[in-house]
């Protein structure tokens, strides 16, 4: 009987963990002004629940209590360890002082975001960013995210004590910004969960194109942001993931060979995502506050509605990709634009834009700036000048999916080249 | 906390400058100067003479070198500096924005150690 109660306990206490634990974490980092005093009083807490509950039952309010015996805990460290000499006394003051019941909702909603905003402040690199990030408000080991991004764990320790270091020894406030400062944070919280997306989608390098965890993770993410802050761009970022993730099943063979949108079997697509993603774009969109991840998610929309590749109205892409070129100009969408117009225009169209685009440079060592040019080149049967593109491009390319597709496309192309 | 904004701005531009518009930057200087001692975040402040008046000195094992010159060669040189104090770097960031040179050069913003209380 004994042992089944605290195998029970134990469960709740793992439960809670998971679905508790960010929370308590964030306002601890709040009450104690410390990452790192943070995190011990948040495992220490655990530790206790797991012994007191067992004897104790499960309190009413487990967060609350997690909270409060956190913020105890971390008072006890405070005291023993020999920093007490040199850690000002204010310190401790400002903790013993601070409300021991600070478990209401709102205010540990606020702690989540104040560590968002805080993980994501422009002052810290966009590799720490990322990396604190999913350390702290995902929860992710340092193990776990230096095997999603390739990078060895002690690098990534290192870089997560630097940017908690920068954090304290700089004064990096732990707060939610200012309305004049919201937009320009806002944009970095979202770049750093687009990053983190597409690391997990297109995976920049090795031999797996996609790293489904991460991308479920900035899914995570961005759905925690709509929930905690529903600004239009932060709809429109959910709405373009979770259009490129229904996708994912059908974006590989299962040799984990890339395939085309329009060589895709449209039937593999996630329907739910798909009109979960729509919902949002048009959510975004009627804000009329929208920014360039709502025009992309927009144009993903577009895609992700067309039953068939012919069915897809590309008048309407073109459109939105010129709005987008006036939100937010780069080359890379002047490129993806020339493929839409080569789309709704005829290849010899597309190809004189890109042509245009690779005359000023901006774009020469772009890998998909030639194999889109290879590909234009091909259904205008210049078979050879599709080789050379094709071959520049996989020159370029470092992702091994990527460079068999390509191969296989100058195999083709060979077959049929007349020489 | 205290921070320390350096002000980083090409000199030869600054001095290329017509004196009017040399002239209507000092102004601006001494505008955000009196705002900042009125909010209080003042601590000091000063302007540099160019880096052609730069020594750079070592003492190696008791052996002294000097070389004309700053430390390195930047595109950027440092020409003046605020000591401000903020609330937090959110704050500092606030005020640095605001110094003139910001928009043709760079501030860096750095935290003051504070003598820890014993």
């Amino acid at each position: 009987m004994a042992s089944n109660e605290a195998a029970h306990v134990r469960d709740r206490v793992d439960a809670i963990y998971r679905s508790d634990s960010r929370r308590v974490l964030a306002t601890l980092i709040r009450i104690l002004g410390d990452f790192d005093l943070a995190e011990e009083a948040l495992h220490d807490a655990f530790a206790s629940a797991v012994e007191q509950w067992a004897d104790e039952g499960i309190p009413a309010n487990p967060r609350a209590w997690l909270i409060s015996t956190g913020r105890f805990k971390a008072i006890d460290r405070l005291r023993k360890s020999a920093r007490l000499e040199s850690t000002d006394a204010s310190a401790l003051d400002r903790i013993a002082a601070a409300e021991s019941a600070s478990g209401d909702d709102d205010t540990v909603e606020d702690d989540r975001l104040r560590l968002i905003f805080t993980c994501c402040h422009p002052a810290l690199s966009p590799d720490a960013q990322v990396a604190l990030t999913l350390r702290e408000v995902c929860g992710l080991t340092t193990e776990e995210v230096a095997r999603a991004f390739l990078t060895p764990a002690s690098t990534l320790a290192q870089r997560i004590v630097r940017a908690k270091g920068k954090i304290r020894d700089a004064g990096i406030p732990y707060e939610i910004p200012s309305r004049a400062d919201l937009p320009a944070r806002l944009d970095t919280v979202l770049h750093v969960i687009y990053l983190v997306f597409n690391e997990g989608y297109l995976a920049s390098s090795g031999s797996s194109l996609t790293r489904a965890d991460l991308s479920t993770e900035a899914i995570r993410l961005a759905r925690l942001l709509v929930e905690l802050m529903p600004e239009p761009e932060a709809v429109g970022l959910l709405a373009l993931m979770l259009l490129h993730e229904s996708r994912r099943a059908s974006r590989t063979t299962v040799d984990g060979e890339m395939i085309l949108l329009e060589d895709q079997d449209r039937s593999r697509w996630d329907a739910p995502q798909i009109s979960e993603g729509v919902a949002l774009v048009e959510q975004a969109l009627a804000s009329r506050r929208f920014g360039p991840y709502t025009l992309q998610a927009a144009i993903a929309a577009v895609h992700a509605e067309a039953t068939s590749p012919g069915a897809t109205d590309w008048a309407q892409i073109v459109g939105l990709y010129d709005v987008l070129l006036r939100v937010d100009p780069s080359p890379i969408i002047e490129l993806n634009r020339a493929v839409a117009v080569a789309m709704r225009d005829g290849p010899e169209a597309g190809l004189a834009l890109i042509d245009a685009i690779l005359v000023r440079g901006d774009l020469a060592d772009y890998h998909l700036a030639h194999s889109a040019r290879g590909d234009l080149l091909r259904r205008v049967h210049r078979a050879e000048e599709a080789i050379v593109a094709y071959e520049r491009a996989l020159g370029l390319s470092v992702q091994d999916a990527e460079r068999s597709f390509i191969r296989r496309r100058i195999g083709e192309l060979r077959a049929t080249s007349p020489r | 906390m205290k921070y320390l904004c350096l002000i980083y701005d090409n000199e030869q531009e600054w001095q290329k400058f017509p004196a009017d518009v040399q002239q209507k930057y000092m102004g601006e200087y001494g505008a955000f100067t009196d705002s900042i001692k009125q909010s209080g975040q003042f601590v000091g402040a000063n302007q540099l003479q160019p880096t052609n008046t730069a020594t750079t000195v070592r003492a190696r094992n008791g052996k002294l070198s000097t070389t004309d010159g700053p430390y390195a060669e930047t595109k950027e040189q440092l020409g003046g500096y605020y000591l401000i104090e903020a609330k937090d770097l959110n704050d500092a960031i606030q005020v640095a924005s605001r110094i003139p040179s910001a928009r043709s050069g760079s501030i860096e913003v750095r935290p003051v150690v504070e003598a820890r209380a014993m």
